[in-house]
């Protein structure tokens, strides 16, 4: 017997025109959902359109693109954070912090900006943003949304890396998770420690064993549905 | 017994053997199938290099070398911060003590997960010893509190570059590949928090321009001697996309800040290998 080898995504690149990606990376994920059936429920890869159990809004697709469209979300959201904070600093914001909320800014518009020209076609559109529970004239109200940003992006990676494919593709988005996840710590440590100095690793992140957190998909959407008013059907989403 | 031998045997039934082991479940079945037909003193050796080998799916390095490896480089860190920690004179303030004990404590709960979960699978390796001096090229590491944060920046900077260098070497392991990253996220905290403790020191010679990221390839330290440690950060272009032009043009300080860049093995090795005595 031998086991289903999945087509590499990067020889579907090639032959297919990009309007067929989408349909192609489909039956990919129908053809994972063949191979290790026991750990991916079926139903989810049927229909990722629209009319799954609960589905209104848009879809993140399916497979690697579902989990890039995941992280080409929250880095939309973080960007239009950081847009705001550096459009209206908040009173009192010292030099050295405006120019790191720049760099911050620069970096998650580097990330966005990746994952839309990485996903293509398959990109979902830009998010509407509600940043109305925050205060952008207030150091407190910006720096404690900013931590809660950056904590909830490295457990979002972290948690996602296992539902990267280990295609030749899926290893290339698994080493660009890395490159970004470690960013995005070294912001949630700087954040950390202007509100709190020497908080920024502290017991509420690290546990025990010395290991950050990690979020599945479902966690992060509950804690970021707050800041994103577009609807996104998670229904495809790795579980 | 040679291992190597064992699976040269396997592969001799099973030309596919290394295609079938795409994933723990399937290694039991597959394993089930083969075991029939190999001498039955080999299973158990067979069934050790089936394991590794099904860890980590893509091939070259087994689950428990990145392991191995990995628990070397905690090592080294932890020994670091356990001899600055216990070094009278050395850290300077209150603040500065409880950020490198925090930091301390965290390699060496590092060290402790990397040992359980390798004494699960075959052994962890002892504790090298180590020379932090280097052989005599940083006699002023435990003396020079500047100097002292410079070499803690660079390891902490190299272990988030080595881990990130071996998550292709653990896809579809998933728990391990999980804590794996779990760990590679804290690292990166604590080169933060190290980056700017030496910003503030700015008087004693650190770069007052080193930011909680990482610059093109900038250490913001003297000595070329940590160059290795920083290779190849500048990149600037992902998987064919040039993010400096991104967005309006970030520029390419911010794309390379942006991403941090992985090590492999072969890159680190020689840098952790200059701290190794035994």
């Amino acid at each position: 017997m031998h086991i289903i080898k999945k087509p590499s995504r990067e020889e579907a690149r090639e032959v297919m025109p990009d309007i067929q990606r989408r349909n192609f990376l489909k039956q990919l994920g129908m053809g994972a959902a063949f191979v290790t059936a026991a750990t991916i429920a079926t139903g989810c890869h049927k229909d990722d359109d629209d009319n799954n159990m609960n589905g209104a809004g848009i879809s993140l697709g399916s497979g690697d693109v579902a989990v890039l469209n995941y992280a080409y979300a929250l880095e939309q959201l973080e960007a239009a954070f950081y847009t705001q904070v550096v459009l209206t600093p908040y009173t009192g914001i010292t030099d050295m912090e405006l120019d790191f909320f720049k760099d911050i800014r620069n970096h998650e518009i580097g990330h966005r900006e990746f994952f839309k020209a990485a996903l293509s076609t398959n990109a979902i559109a830009g998010l509407e943003v509600d940043f109305s529970s925050i205060d952008f004239t207030k150091r407190a109200s910006v720096l404690a949304t900013a931590k809660a940003f950056e904590d909830l992006g490295v457990s979002a990676y972290n948690g996602a890396g296992q539902y990267i494919s280990s295609s030749a593709t899926g290893l290339v988005y698994l080493g660009l998770a890395g490159k970004i996840v470690s960013v995005e710590a070294c912001h949630a440590a700087y954040i950390r420690d202007l509100i709190e100095p020497g908080s920024f690793a502290a017991a509420d992140v690290v546990d025990a064993n010395g290991l950050d957190k990690s979020r599945t998909p479902a966690d992060v959407f509950n804690i970021a549905k707050a800041y994103i008013k577009t609807k996104i059907n998670t229904n495809t989403l790795p579980k | 017994m040679d291992l190597f031998n064992i699976f040269r045997e396997i592969e001799k039934i099973d030309p596919d053997v290394y295609d079938r082991l795409d994933s723990r479940r399937n290694a039991m079945k597959q394993f089930t199938n083969i075991s029939g037909k190999i001498a039955l003193a080999a299973i158990p050796f067979a069934l050790g290099s089936m394991f590794s080998k099904a860890y980590a799916q893509s091939g070259s390095t087994s689950v428990a070398d990145v392991l191995k490896y990995a628990l070397t480089l905690e090592y080294l860190e932890e020994a670091f911060y356990v001899k600055g920690v216990a070094t009278a004179g050395l850290i300077p303030t209150a603040a500065a003590t409880a950020a490198i004990t925090n930091i301390r404590n965290h390699e060496t709960a590092h060290v402790n997960f990397l040992k359980t979960v390798l004494g699960n699978m075959g052994g962890a390796p002892a504790s090298p010893t180590f020379d932090f001096t280097a052989g005599g090229t940083f006699p002023t590491v435990f003396t020079d509190y500047n100097f002292f944060l410079a070499i803690a920046q660079t390891f902490e900077d190299t272990g988030v570059r080595a881990y990130k260098g071996q998550a292709g070497n653990l896809s579809g392991s998933n728990t391990v590949l999980t804590a794996a990253l779990n760990i590679h996220s804290v690292e990166a905290r604590h080169a933060a928090h190290i980056r700017m403790m030496r910003r503030a020191l700015g008087t004693l010679g650190a770069s007052p321009a080193l930011k909680p990221w990482i610059t093109l390839n900038q250490s913001g330290i003297a000595t070329t001697a940590v160059n290795p440690s920083y290779a190849g950060e500048e990149l600037t272009t992902q998987a064919g996309v040039d993010i400096a032009a991104l967005g309006g043009n970030i520029g390419a300080n911010s794309a390379s800040e942006a991403f941090d860049e992985p090590l492999t093995m072969a890159q680190v090795l020689p840098i952790a290998s200059l701290f190794i005595k035994s």
